[in-house]
């Protein structure tokens, strides 16, 4: 049956400099919770490939941005949601949620989220399967409506050249904006994303 | 496959477009390629979830989760409202965090310089899950207002910043709550980013009387609607999908 009516949804707001009080409040500079949100959610009895995501943030003008809030999503390493409405039949990970929370740091600029790498997801109905990746979200002061994103592996070719989200992006060299940079550093898998607001080189920025 | 169902297309002309010269920080800030609209996969249908062990039991009590030698100065407040979806059902068990200035207009932040003295007992922030009805509320003491750097003689009205998640990390948001009769609110520059002014006025939380403690607390009612969704259960059907 159709909806008879509709509520308007409550307008967005910048998430201000101040979200790590909120958010992340050790990074504002105290701790009050017992229990806290992190960037770090490979814990010890979660399956999958070890790996680090790093990367910086940048404006319109080069500079880095550093009081932004990143949040990301992502299927365990069978390419399966932790949530009730993914019934694809493939194996659930109850020690893995799959959200993670950081923030940029201040003086650097850098974030860094610890995970396990994801599996493919399948895509929609007559749609190929999704290549490997990781939903990003990402709100700051400035950014007046919280921005969605998605990271790619750089190490998943074959699967990127047939992703339906990726193919959808008119330019090529725009998708290459979402692609993720494999590297090894001490003995650790990093994998490398910047994201650019604005400008020659702006992010794949999705409205979903 | 399609997911069972999927969120309706977000109204954008409810929000703040991503550039508000009004406010400056957004210039720089502000995407100018129009984002890509993607048909919503298990990828944006999902999303995390979160259980009543992983919260502890003031946290929701923002003027008694960070008391150290006493209570924190200010009008004490309680702030309360559902969570709804844009079908008009409630949201349950989802999870609804708040942060905001002390009675002075001061945020316990390092990057905050502002004159306003630090409440020694008072953190600014508090975190809670709704309950089966899409139910949430929280205590605390009203903040202040405070000048911001946009223009040389810039103010925010008292506010409360919320974070939502819903069901689905598509329906994700972060906005801000304004109090009903704050004068500044009509000289504020990240209200102005909202052209639609009756989008901005459902920011605007309501006096709640008869939710008030009497001789103890007052009381704000601030409702959240989060993006509704349709089912796709139909084209799933006749497409043997």
């Amino acid at each position: 049956m159709p909806d008879l009516y509709h509520l308007p949804e409550t307008p967005s707001q910048t998430a201000g400099p101040y979200v790590h009080i909120g958010l992340i409040p050790h990074q504002a500079g105290f701790d009050i919770f017992a229990n806290n949100f992190s960037g770090d959610i490979a814990g010890s009895g979660v399956s999958g490939e070890r790996i680090v995501i790093e990367g910086r943030i940048f404006d319109a003008s080069g500079h880095v941005a550093k009081d932004v809030l990143v949040e990301t999503w992502q299927a365990n390493a069978a390419g399966r949601y932790n949530h009730p409405a993914d019934r694809q039949d493939k194996p659930l990970d109850q020690s893995f949620r799959g959200w993670a929370r950081t923030g940029t740091d201040f003086e650097t600029g850098v974030y860094r989220i610890k995970t396990i790498k994801p599996g493919a997801v399948v895509g929609r109905r007559s749609r190929k399967t999704m290549a490997p990746h990781i939903n990003f979200w990402i709100v700051a002061r400035g950014i007046n409506v919280g921005l969605a994103t998605r990271m790619y592996f750089s190490d998943e070719a074959a699967a990127n050249a047939s992703d339906p989200v990726l193919n959808i992006i008119e330019q090529p060299e725009r998708r290459r904006t979402l692609i993720a940079e494999r590297s090894a550093r001490d003995g650790q898998t990093v994998y490398t994303f910047d994201l650019y607001l604005q400008g020659e080189r702006e992010t794949v920025f999705f409205d979903v | 496959m399609t997911p069972e169902y999927e969120f309706h297309q977000r109204d954008r002309d409810s929000h703040p477009p991503a550039f508000t010269p009004v406010y400056k920080t957004s210039v720089l800030r502000s995407p100018r390629i129009p984002l890509w609209s993607l048909q919503n996969s298990l990828s944006e249908v999902t999303g995390p979830s979160f259980s009543r062990d992983e919260l502890g039991p003031l946290d929701n009590d923002l003027i008694l989760n960070y008391a150290k030698d006493g209570k924190p100065i200010g009008e004490q407040t309680i702030v309360h409202g559902r969570v709804l979806d844009g079908n008009g059902r409630p949201v349950p068990n989802t999870l609804v965090e708040v942060w905001q200035a002390n009675a002075g207009g001061r945020y316990r932040h390092r990057n905050d310089t502002y004159i306003a003295p630090i409440d020694p007992n008072f953190g600014g922030c508090g975190r809670m899950l709704t309950d089966d009805n899409g139910y949430y509320f929280f205590r605390t003491v009203k903040p202040g207002a405070y000048p911001f750097r946009n223009r040389v003689n810039s103010w925010r009205p008292a506010h409360i910043h919320f974070s939502v998640f819903g069901s689905g990390f598509a329906q994700r948001l972060i906005t801000q709550m304004y109090f009903e009769g704050d004068p500044l609110i009509p000289h504020d520059s990240i209200i102005a980013t909202i052209p639609d002014k009756s989008a901005a006025e459902r920011l605007i939380a309501k006096l709640d009387l008869n939710a008030s403690l009497p001789l103890e607390c007052l009381a704000y009612r601030f409702d959240i609607v989060l993006r509704g969704s349709r089912q796709t259960l139909f084209e799933n059907k006749l497409h043997g999908g």
